[in-house]
């Protein structure tokens, strides 16, 4: 089974800390993790090929540093990690994200399953599951929870979490796949792992490399633009009205429209 | 704030972070209720073989690494910090693996270790019995040749896994007349006929770790399982343990340092008269006392366990003084933590009061410490009389 995990590293959500006055996540001195639901999606994928055989590539788009979160892939048992790396891949929403994910994993050739954590924690858009799934023109289904495949090797049966409650559906490969953190429990790295990632080469990809073109990677790629982050405010303002009902049901429908929340 | 330099190699730090993840994610969060049931530590036996620490000591052509005492050192005191029940537990299983790979035949060699690198068996060492602790001469358990077999006869007591592993490194009595030479080990499995369990023994500590009586009834076994040479025993014994101490050191230093993280997270935030108890000068002479003893231990556990890896002959001191100096001093800093948390500190909804139940059998076991001080202080007489 030929399996692709696609992984985000993350400031440390524990660590991590919010500068309020200029709207930035304090990244210095905080320590950079993968995501914790692309844990899960390795964890998924290690299993399919414990049981299965076949072979387990883990791919980021990120800086240099994400090469670190690469090899801790390796440690728990990937068997390949590649870099997409490049000056222009920077400021990609996920449009641009699913762009450059996709030529990558369109470069490696045939793949059976693509697994993805369901969002990063600190974009938190679980936009480039399905993004990436479109791209690829692949079947998919996000925020599985439990997944199990039939004896033809090929045909999943999933549970999807909804907000009531959960459907179970079943999904031939090739597809992909966005999971919770409730799909396993990821196994601890390994000695021999750690010593192998330690001498692993990971390749970098680059825009040439992957053959992207330059107004659809990056900033320049990105539909949209993370303009301000702030936390907001809440001021909570009571008003009693007074009166008979009626009065009192005039008076509300005028504050609304004022407020804007009625049309006037 | 600078932190000692031990000047570790990649390797030996990633041992160290695999085992401090392995106690961190799988040890603390249960250690309080395996304490409470007593129940084996499967799971986290599991997930310490997956991390394929069990095959540290042993060479890679049966599965393992290669390394020595220092890297055995290096993962016990990590696991340690979660809970030495569950570390003893790990670290019993070299205990009764180093006889196997020091005097073991080339057989029996190709039979047993790799099981024990890849934690697919754990194993036990059975020397004590009831008349027989720190005199170990007096042990009563017998083997007498029968045709191509031997068999044995007799119990041992206390023994960490005791019904839980499969493999047994047992000494017996083959020749009382010689004496001290006249002990002889063997490899006993589970399940060998006349092989049977006693109780389980509840204890003041220790919990997850299960000690228990074997019981040998005209146990048959085939000659190829005995280990070494016949009245080689006590020696084998004798260097096992060796090799073993300064594990139990490093074990003591990672207890030590988990009481002492929660003493001080706890007495910088318990207020009393305006202020966090740290800012007292009492708590803070004590914090200081178990910090530089804790520093003083580790140095002196790594020492030996490095000096034993350089190949050193005649280690028996140096282990045993890293085995006397850092199990004192975990007792004492168990014993301080529980007092500076105060009330809290005995209540078992805090870590320490157990910490400071578990730290005693670390004076006692693999040799008390009053043994420790015998051998040290003949080794001087010893050593002296060359000078």
């Amino acid at each position: 089974m030929n399996i692709v995990v696609c992984i985000k590293q993350v400031p440390d959500a524990k660590t991590v800390r919010f500068n309020t006055e200029k709207g930035t996540l304090v990244r210095e001195g905080v320590e950079a993790v993968i995501n914790p639901f692309d844990f899960h999606a390795l964890e998924a994928g290690l299993q399919l090929k414990d049981t299965y055989g076949g072979e387990v590539t883990v791919l980021s788009m990120g800086p240099p540093q994400a090469e670190s979160a690469l090899k801790e892939a390796l440690s728990l048992g990937a068997d390949k990690g590649i870099l997409l790396s490049d000056r222009a891949f920077a400021g990609a929403d996920t449009l641009a994200t699913t762009y450059t994910l996709a030529k990558a994993i369109k470069k490696l050739g045939p793949v059976d399953l693509v697994l993805c954590g369901k969002q990063a924690i600190d974009g938190d858009t679980a936009q480039v599951g399905p993004g990436l799934a479109v791209r690829l023109g692949l079947p998919y289904v996000t925020c599985v929870n439990a997944l199990s495949v039939l004896d033809d090797g090929k045909t999943m049966h999933l549970r999807r979490i909804n907000e009531d409650g959960y459907d179970i559906l079943e999904l031939e490969m090739p597809a992909l796949l966005t999971v919770l953190a409730s799909l396993n429990t990821p196994r601890l790295p390994s000695l021999k792992g750690k010593m192998r990632a330690r001498k692993a080469e990971i390749p970098v990809w680059d825009a040439r490399e992957l053959g992207a073109e330059p107004d659809r990677i990056g900033l320049a790629g990105s539909a949209t633009q993370v303009v301000s982050t702030w936390v907001p405010t809440f001021e909570a303002r009571r008003e009693m009205l007074e009166g008979p009902a009626e009065e009192q049901v005039k008076a509300l429908v005028f504050r609304f429209k004022e407020a804007g929340i009625l049309n006037a | 704030m600078a932190q000692v330099n031990y000047f570790l190699t990649e390797e030996q730090q990633m041992i160290v972070d695999l085992a401090r993840q392995i106690a961190v994610e799988k040890i603390i969060p249960v250690r309080a209720e395996l304490d409470e049931t007593g129940e084996f530590p499967w799971d986290i036996m599991k997930d310490i073989a997956q991390a394929d620490l069990f095959g540290l000591y042993i060479p890679e052509e049966y599965g393992g690494f290669a390394k020595g005492c220092f890297e055995n050192c290096l993962a016990v005191e990590q696991l340690a910090y979660g809970c030495i029940a569950v570390t003893t537990t790990f670290a019993a299983s070299a205990l009764g693996g180093y006889p196997i790979l020091l005097f073991g035949s080339d057989e029996q060699k190709a039979c047993y270790l790799p099981d024990i690198a890849s934690g697919r068996r754990l194993v036990a060492f059975g020397l004590t019995e009831a008349n027989a602790g720190s005199d170990a001469a007096r042990i009563q358990t017998t083997a007498v040749e029968d045709g191509d077999d031997w068999i044995i006869n007799g119990t041992k007591q206390w023994i960490t896994s005791g019904g839980e592993a499969e493999i047994y490194t047992i000494i017996t009595m083959t020749n009382r007349n010689k004496g001290a030479r006249g002990a002889t080990a063997f490899i006993l499995e589970k399940g060998d006929p006349g092989f049977s369990f006693g109780r389980k023994e509840r204890k003041m500590g220790l919990n997850a770790s299960s000690t228990r009586e074997l019981v040998f009834n005209e146990c048959r076994i085939p000659k190829d399982r005995m280990l070494g040479k016949k009245g080689q025993g006590f020696i084998m014994a004798m260097r096992t343990l060796d090799l073993a101490r300064p594990g139990i050191g490093a074990m003591a230093v990672g207890l030590a340092q988990a009481a002492l993280d929660e003493a001080v997270k706890y007495a910088r935030q318990r207020i009393q008269f305006d202020q966090p108890i740290i800012s007292f000068q009492a708590i803070q002479h004590m914090l200081a006392d178990m910090a530089t003893r804790i520093e003083a231990s580790r140095a002196l556990v790594y020492s030996t366990a490095r000096t034993i890896d350089a190949g050193a002959n005649d280690v028996a001191k140096l282990s045993a003084m890293a085995k006397l100096f850092a199990t004192d001093m975990a007792m004492q800093v168990a014993t301080d933590a529980v007092q500076i948390l105060g009330g809290y500190g005995y209540m078992k909804s805090y870590p320490v009061e157990k910490m400071m139940r578990d730290a005693k059998v670390l004076q006692i076991y693999e040799g008390t410490n009053q043994i420790m001080r015998n051998v040290i202080g003949q080794a001087l007489n010893k050593e002296y009389t060359k000078k």
